[in-house]
């Protein structure tokens, strides 16, 4: 059963330069119950992706294609509505859990007015219970209610967050780089407890990260962006073992671990989303570049080890005209470096 | 626990800043004694000379004890100063403290009204314009903060008088309360608006209340405006707060975001620019006195200058030098009670 | 040297949009407006500021309404007040010039040496300038117009410095607080760090950057000292008014005729300081927007979605 499912979504933001492709043409779905990594560098359209789901998009963005939760069509969606959705049914953590509560507010107010939001019918003593229940799910001891946000830490304001999320029990969980601000030891407590989330509750996850490791750890299923586009989406144990799509298996070659013994990077910088690279955005800086790839947009086919991958590489071959096979010569692979 | 905990490191910060506002008494009463009392020469001569034959001069000088050295005298004005003493006017015999007390008491009336006019309009048009960036509202409130700041108050009060005192005739546009008011009113407190309500006396309060509305709107305009400025870049600022988006992102609704979030932590920084608008503010009473004729105590330092009286001058900036001490000190107070994280 | 420093500052007036853009070019015109009326005084304002009577020696008429010949009317002494305004532009222009060359002149070097060397000096100097920042500035600036007068008379120094004395702290605060984020910046550490002097370091490196922002202080100043030199005359401690037609005591006299209805002697002074404040506040604003931009949201192009090239087939081939 899918929670939450996205066609040919569209996301792009007005500048001053003109539109940027946060999002250009993903196909996406969550199931219940179920944790879906989406990782990708900086910079790719990871958390747009996210906040879109929320209805969060700043001034001047525009959105389009189908995002469908529960039978709505969430694109079309008004923020009255959302304002229903955030929080009961979607819930999202933040990347800096430090600038995330209202310094001024106390924690219990902020678990007050939220609830009071969702649930107007709840008695304050209710309201109580079901916070220091949230609060102590996530070890936050109940003598700390009524502090102000500048008296934890920020692993501990972390898990305050996650608990005023998980408060109104939210139908999925959307976690944008939950531990990216935060150091190993609480990013492990961390991802224990949105690991224990889904065996307790049937909430559906979607994490999203830079990190793989974090993925390989705790997702089922895997999808990689690059520059707005999902480049490949699979179970996650086949996605990291046999990787179909190059840029898939340059990530993962440059994850450094114990056994590294030389750094691995991938030339070249993420494209610029205002201006991206002709047909497979990832040409510039792949090793695999065919004649091909500088001309046709890449089609997404099934690799043979399962996953969706959108690359030339795995076909279709019908659609390659003759002589597209042939690698792409050096210098343009040079010149686009440089560019 | 943490009450405990709390309340400690309140006195501990009051403590340093009162350790902090000690010294700057020292350096105003300092530079007041040294611009008022050393440059001059000594008030005597300054006030009534020419007008005395220099032995009656010689005389009143030594029972003044101007005769003495600067630092004796000096020494001698900082006790003054700390036993509330701060001599007696040359030109009409009266105590200063006397002058503060009474024609005080007029400009505090006229002062803490303005101040909550000023409040008024620059919190809601300072927020109205935040909160709506960037639309034909923003752009007016932006436009009247302006005009009001570019405007001297005597100009405003100049158009008060004509509009609504000559041509509509609303409010009269001189003193503190009519002459038959003032006759018969006690005035234990010197505020009028209180006296009244003491006495019971509600045509002597709309009497009262009448003559303040024109100085003490014009007063309130003029600080209102530096108010709508900074309480919209507030309002923007918090806005792009991070615990705004995370709010949103629990659906709460937009009227709670804006009143619980954001308008609430745009305006704590108000407070601190209220201690510093207590100057402006007092700068501005002096010229709202003069047009106005209100007796306050702008209007006697103004008085007292023409007539040179220096003890008169340097007793009341004195003061003055002391109420922007304390006031600021205590607006740092309030804001480490108000804002938790201050004190850290 | 001057050149870079001149385009860094007008370049992005150039490149700046929308509001912004419109909000310096209304305080340029404003400004350029009163600074032709100061220099071209004698020759725009149909009057001399103290005329009170035709050539052939008939006086104006008293709080004469405006007509054909006064178009801004006449005041209690008889004077032409459409001439009294044009000439108050000179008297402004010139004390507030004065005003921001000295606070500058004193405030600078302050702020510099009190940023550079720290310590002791510092906090003292510190403290002294928090000090007169605290006090009612108004009542600062009549002090010692107060004090002057004895010495220098009611002239236009003796305004300027009155004036300047209010600001003084104002420029210090900025500049020291500046230099000493400048001042830890890696390329002062390193020029410091190979020997060079002080007074090289100062002049050569930090100078240079804290210049950038006197612009807009001065401009956002020049617009306080108006109303203060206005101020100061109408308390009577402004300028001598048989040296020269200041807009601040003509409001003082105008007072009076509010009560007997007369408008134009109060209004038009009145109205020619809130222009030029104005003016110069939206100057200044308008400076600091385009030259320091924290909070300025950037102009978006409206997106517009392309239609959907389906994926089968692809789309154009070759480029």
């Amino acid at each position: 059963m899918s929670v939450l499912s996205a066609r040919d979504l569209r996301v792009w933001y007005g500048t001053s330069r003109g539109p940027v492709r946060a999002v250009d043409g993903i196909s996406l779905e969550i199931n219940a119950g179920e944790t879906l990594g989406l990782v990708g560098e900086s910079g790719c359209g990871k958390s747009t992706l996210g906040r879109s789901i929320l209805g969060l998009l700043p001034r001047g963005a525009v959105i389009d294609g189908e995002l469908l939760y529960d039978g709505q069509n969430l694109t079309e969606l008004s923020q009255r509505d959302f304002r229903r959705l955030r929080g009961p049914e979607i819930g999202l953590i933040f990347q800096e859990p430090m600038t995330r509560l209202n310094p001024l507010m106390r924690i219990s107010d902020h678990f007050k007015e939220t609830l009071e939001a969702h649930e107007s019918s709840l008695t304050d003593e209710e309201i109580r219970r079901r916070s220091l229940d949230a609060l102590g799910g996530m070890g936050i001891p109940p003598t700390r209610f009524r502090q102000y946000p500048h008296e934890f830490s920020g692993g501990m304001r972390q898990r305050i967050m996650i608990a005023l999320t998980l408060v109104l029990r939210p139908k999925l969980l959307i976690a944008d780089e939950p531990t990216t601000a935060l150091d190993v030891l609480v990013e492990a407590q961390i991802l224990q407890i949105l690991g224990d989330l889904k065996k307790n509750a049937d909430t559906a996850l979607l994490l999203i990260t830079h990190n793989l490791g974090i993925v390989a750890e705790s997702c089922e299923r895997v999808a990689v962006m690059y520059a707005g586009q999902i480049v490949e989406e699979g179970a996650a144990r086949t996605v990291f073992s046999q990787p179909a799509h190059p840029y898939t298996s340059e990530l993962l070659r440059s994850i450094i671990s114990l056994k590294t013994t030389e750094l691995h990077y991938i030339p070249g910088a993420p494209p610029d989303l205002a201006d991206p690279p002709n047909a497979c955005r990832f040409h510039p800086r792949c090793p695999y570049a065919m004649q091909v790839c500088t001309a046709k947009d890449p089609i997404e086919v099934r690799a043979e080890t399962g996953q969706r991958v959108l690359c030339w590489l795995h076909g279709p071959e019908e659609e390659i005209p003759p002589g597209g096979k042939a690698p792409l010569e050096r210098e343009a692979i040079a010149v686009a470096e440089e560019a | 626990m943490a009450g405990g905990q709390q309340t400690t490191s309140l006195r501990t910060y009051a403590l340093t800043r009162l350790g902090l506002a000690l010294p700057m008494v020292l350096i105003l009463l300092t530079m007041v004694f040294l611009l008022l009392r050393v440059a001059p020469g000594d008030p005597i001569t300054a006030a009534l000379g020419g007008r005395l034959p220099p032995e009656q001069l010689e005389e009143r000088r030594e029972a003044a004890g101007y005769n003495r050295s600067l630092a004796v005298q000096y020494l001698e004005y900082l006790g003054n100063v700390a036993t509330l003493d701060f001599g007696e006017t040359i030109v009409d015999n009266r105590p200063v403290t006397r002058v503060i007390t009474q024609n005080g008491a007029a400009t505090l009336e006229l002062t803490v009204v303005a101040l909550f006019v000023a409040l008024l309009v620059g919190i809601g048009v300072g927020l109205v314009s935040g909160r709506y960036r960037d639309t034909p509202v923003d752009v007016a409130g932006r436009l009247f903060g302006i005009l009001i700041y570019a405007a001297p108050v005597f100009f405003l009060g100049f158009l008060a008088q004509l509009v609504f005192a000559q041509w509509l005739g609303w409010f009269p546009t001189s003193g503190r309360a009519s002459p038959v008011t003032s006759y018969d009113l006690d005035t234990p407190t010197n505020l009028f608006l209180v006296d009244s309500l003491i006495a019971l006396d509600f045509s002597a309060f709309s009497d009262v209340l009448s003559h303040l509305v024109l100085p003490a709107v014009t007063l309130g305009l003029v600080t209102g405006g530096v108010f709508i400025r900074l309480i919209r870049v507030n309002v923007l600022q918090t806005l792009q707060g991070d615990y705004i988006e995370a709010a949103r992102a629990r659906g709460l609704s937009e009227r709670t975001v804006m009143w619980h979030h954001a308008f609430r932590n745009a305006l704590v920084p108000v407070i601190t620019v209220v201690g510093l608008q207590v100057a402006l503010l007092l700068g501005g009473a002096v010229l709202t006195e003069q047009t106005f004729n209100w007796p306050g105590i702008g209007s006697e330092l103004i008085r007292y200058l023409n007539n040179r009286d220096y003890i008169a001058i340097q007793g009341i900036i004195t003061f003055f030098a002391l109420v922007v001490v304390i006031v600021s000190l205590l607006i740092d107070l309030l804001n480490a009670w108000v804002d938790p994280r201050v004190r850290y | 040297m001057a050149r870079p420093s001149l385009t860094r500052l007008f370049g992005p007036i150039r490149e700046a949009r929308g509001v912004p853009k419109w909000v310096v070019i209304a305080g340029i015109a404003i400004t350029i407006a009163f600074v032709v009326f100061a220099l071209f005084a004698p020759w725009i304002a149909p009057y001399d500021f103290d005329t009170y009577r035709t050539a052939d020696g008939v006086r104006f008429p008293k709080q004469g309404h405006p007509s054909g010949d006064h178009l801004f009317g006449t005041n209690v002494q008889s004077t032409d007040v459409l001439s009294r305004v044009i000439y108050g532009a000179r008297t402004a222009l010139e004390v507030v010039i004065l005003a921001v060359i000295f606070s500058l002149a004193v405030g600078l070097p302050l702020g510099l040496i009190s940023g550079y060397f720290g310590g002791k000096l510092d906090r003292v100097l510190l403290l002294v300038m928090d000090s007169l920042f605290a006090f009612p500035y108004l009542l600062l600036a009549i002090v010692v117009a107060f004090l002057l007068s004895d010495r220098l008379g009611r002239g236009v120094m003796t305004a300027a410095v009155s004036i300047s004395v209010v600001y003084v702290p104002q420029y210090y605060r900025v500049v020291r607080n500046h230099v000493i984020s400048v001042r830890e910046e890696t390329y002062v550490e390193a020029a410091r760090a190979l020997g060079a002097k002080p007074r090289t370091v100062i002049s050569r490196y930090i100078l240079q950057n804290v210049i950038q922002n006197v612009p807009v202080i001065a401009t956002l100043n020049a617009a306080d000292a108006i109303l203060t030199l206005a101020a100061l005359g109408f308390l009577g401690y402004g300028i001598q008014p048989t040296d020269a037609a200041e807009w601040g005591y003509d409001l003082q006299r105008a007072i009076s005729d509010a009560g007997a209805g007369i408008w134009w002697t109060g209004l038009f002074p009145g109205f020619a300081i809130v222009t030029l404040v104005t003016g110069l506040t939206l100057l200044g604003e308008g400076l600091n927007d385009v030259l320091n931009p924290v909070l300025r949201r950037r102009p978006i192009q409206a997106v517009i979605l392309p239609e959907r090239q389906s994926r089968l087939p692809a789309g154009e081939a070759g480029v």
